[in-house]
């Protein structure tokens, strides 16, 4: 054969490959072994979200955002509930913010186990996934206790969340942050030093500074390559900026390190959520979670008994919904994926003008050419794994 | 964080380094916004990025809005973050469905993506963009979605085909209409002709 004759050879990699995380369809130009450009074919999962919520009441639209990120669906609807209190000037109650926080912690750890045991998954681990999948069983039956459902929550509203956590509840998520630690380090034992996992994702998928802010990541993304940026902290929401915890940074910008990065912040987030379990139990913290002088949030089943202006007010929050005025803002949280915002622009109607997600697992993904370039087949799949990637959210 | 004072500076700061390149700018909701004219976006943006006040190096999101009743139909929204000075701007620009914007992908790489998304559910062109195809909608789909003239229920479905035993597309059926409720008080919110009211308005 010529040497003309030599041409790369192209390959698909998914949408049904186990390690595309969903339905992914890369379009791979090899060289050899030598990965030579990514092409990622996204959409396969995109139902219009943004679309939907132009036409859905603001309530009815907090629950397309569990859709979204489906490993942390609370943080998701946190962003969206923050973006309308921005607009609407909603108060929100402090034990209100302090549930917040303790179920957008839970969705933390929900998504960094999935993530880092998954990754491990795809580099050649079947045990990690098990031994995770037991911790995240055990935070969906708390997601279940305060909302009624596993994973599609609809918890939480403008101005606070849809109702209180009894107290069996919190002393059950109290004694969970106790346990979890040590589960954490056996599944650490599994990971942190394997040898195998350490040759698969050291020095691999290596994300400069200047990479990093050139292609908008955010989140672990930037963390594992040395800068300390966490929205928690540099504008914090809600209570964090009461709260005790610390921000993980990596060193060399690698797979491994993100994969450091996000166990020490379970860690981190353990500690948030005792914090939070502590404050509630408190007796003079107790009291309301949504505030009950707006218009915003529902009466209480009681008043309704009793009085007829509380049953009219029920009636109209849940036909005709909540008007938010005219104008635009943008609100983002620290979602375990990175910064997730929602820019929204109302009306004065009931019904979203235009709705923006910001999904932070867009902006890794279209880097995923710039990254892979130069890296061998199988590394595709490990910086893949590393860059925490869901569907829902990048989709949408 | 920054505060209302620090924002203003910042716009002040802006305004006089990029005079005939601002059109407007406010702050609402502790946010500050930047409207410019759409064929200075580059350097605008380039101002943003490099000077010394500003160090805007993240671009956190691209974004069409759809306002069919204007002549310059779309704006585009831009999210910027500044990880060195804590604070956040956006700017905004209008353009039509013919006139394209200049792409910013030389200045922030992260614009590709947000770039074809816009492209793909607005139909905004962009000018000297690498790679301008769809991105979020399914291959040889016509029409973009998000524009207000598109309908929820959008032209077309997907079914598999017994016959030709493979998946086509043929013009979407519902069995029942999508229900579009009207929840707007009559005596506040609705801005149309109640039914009924249009024989009173006759008769007078």
């Amino acid at each position: 054969m010529a040497e003309t004759d030599i041409r790369n050879f192209t390959i698909n990699f998914g949408p049904v490959h186990p390690a595309a995380h969903g339905v992914l369809r890369l379009v791979l130009e090899l060289n050899g072994e030598v990965v030579e450009r990514v092409d990622p074919h996204i959409g396969l999962l995109h139902r219009g979200t943004e679309k939907l919520l132009e036409h859905k009441t603001y309530l009815q639209g907090i629950g397309y955002f569990d859709r979204l990120d489906y490993v942390a669906p609370m943080n998701q609807e946190h962003a969206f509930c923050l973006a309308i209190e921005k607009l609407a000037g909603i108060p929100v109650p402090k034990r209100g913010s302090y549930v917040r926080v303790l179920y957008s912690e839970i969705g933390r750890i929900l998504s960094h186990l999935l993530n880092i045991t998954t990754q491990a998954m795809d580099v050649g681990a079947l045990t990690p996934p098990l031994w995770g999948f037991e911790e995240r069983e055990k935070l969906m039956g708390f997601y279940e206790r305060a909302s009624g459902a596993r994973l599609h929550a609809h918890y939480f509203r403008p101005g606070g969340v849809h109702q209180d956590l009894p107290q069996a509840l919190i002393d059950d998520i109290l004694a969970w942050c106790d346990a979890f630690p040590q589960a954490l380090a056996d599944i650490e034992t599994l990971l942190t030093g394997a040898r195998i996992f350490m040759a698969r994702n050291v020095d691999i998928g290596v994300v400069s500074k200047e990479d990093a802010l050139a292609w908008g990541f955010s989140g672990v993304m930037v963390r594992g390559s040395g800068m300390a940026w966490d929205l928690r902290r540099a504008q914090p929401y809600e209570v964090y900026d009461e709260l005790d915890f610390k921000i993980p940074v990596g060193k060399n910008g690698d797979n491994y390190d993100r994969y450091l990065c996000r166990v020490e912040e379970m860690y981190e987030s353990a500690k948030i959520m005792r914090q939070c379990c502590e404050w509630l139990s408190r007796p003079e913290n107790q009291g309301e979670v949504l505030p009950t002088d707006t218009k915003f949030a529902p009466p209480r089943r009681a008043e309704m008994k009793r009085s007829m202006e509380a049953l009219i007010h029920h009636f109209k929050l849940y036909t005709e919904g909540v008007h938010v005025p005219e104008g635009h803002c943008y609100a983002a949280v620290e979602a375990p994926k990175g910064e997730f915002g929602v820019y929204l622009i109302g009306d004065g109607t009931n019904k979203p003008y235009r709705v923006k997600i910001r999904a932070p697992g867009y902006a890794h993904l279209a880097a995923m050419d710039h990254l892979n370039k130069g890296h061998m087949l199988a590394d595709v799949s490990a910086i893949l794994g590393s860059l925490d990637i869901v569907f829902g959210e990048i989709d949408r | 964080m920054s505060t209302t004072e620090t924002l203003k500076e910042l716009a002040e700061h802006v305004e006089a380094a990029l005079e005939e390149h601002v059109r407007s700018w406010e702050i609402a909701c502790g946010e500050l916004t930047v409207s410019i004219h759409r064929d200075r976006v580059a350097k605008v943006m380039r101002f943003l990025r490099d000077d010394a006040a500003c160090r805007f190096t993240t671009l956190i999101d691209i974004c069409g809005v759809d306002w069919p009743s204007r002549p310059d139909r779309f704006d585009v929204v831009y999210h910027l973050l500044s990880m060195h000075h804590n604070h956040r701007v956006r700017v905004m620009l209008t353009t039509d469905e013919d006139t394209p914007v200049d792409s910013l992908v030389s200045i922030f790489p992260a614009a590709n993506w947000f770039e074809r998304e816009a492209f793909d559910m607005y139909g905004v062109l962009f000018n000297n963009h690498p790679d301008l195809r769809r991105i979020l909608t399914d291959y040889g789909f016509h029409g973009h979605p998000l524009r207000k003239d598109f309908p929820l229920t959008g032209f077309t479905q997907v079914v598999y085909d017994e016959e030709h035993k493979r998946v086509v597309t043929e013009p979407v059926s519902l069995v029942q209409e999508y229900r579009d409720f009207d929840f707007l008080s009559p005596w506040e919110g609705a801005r149309y002709v109640l039914p009924g009211d249009e024989k009173a308005g006759a008769k007078s």
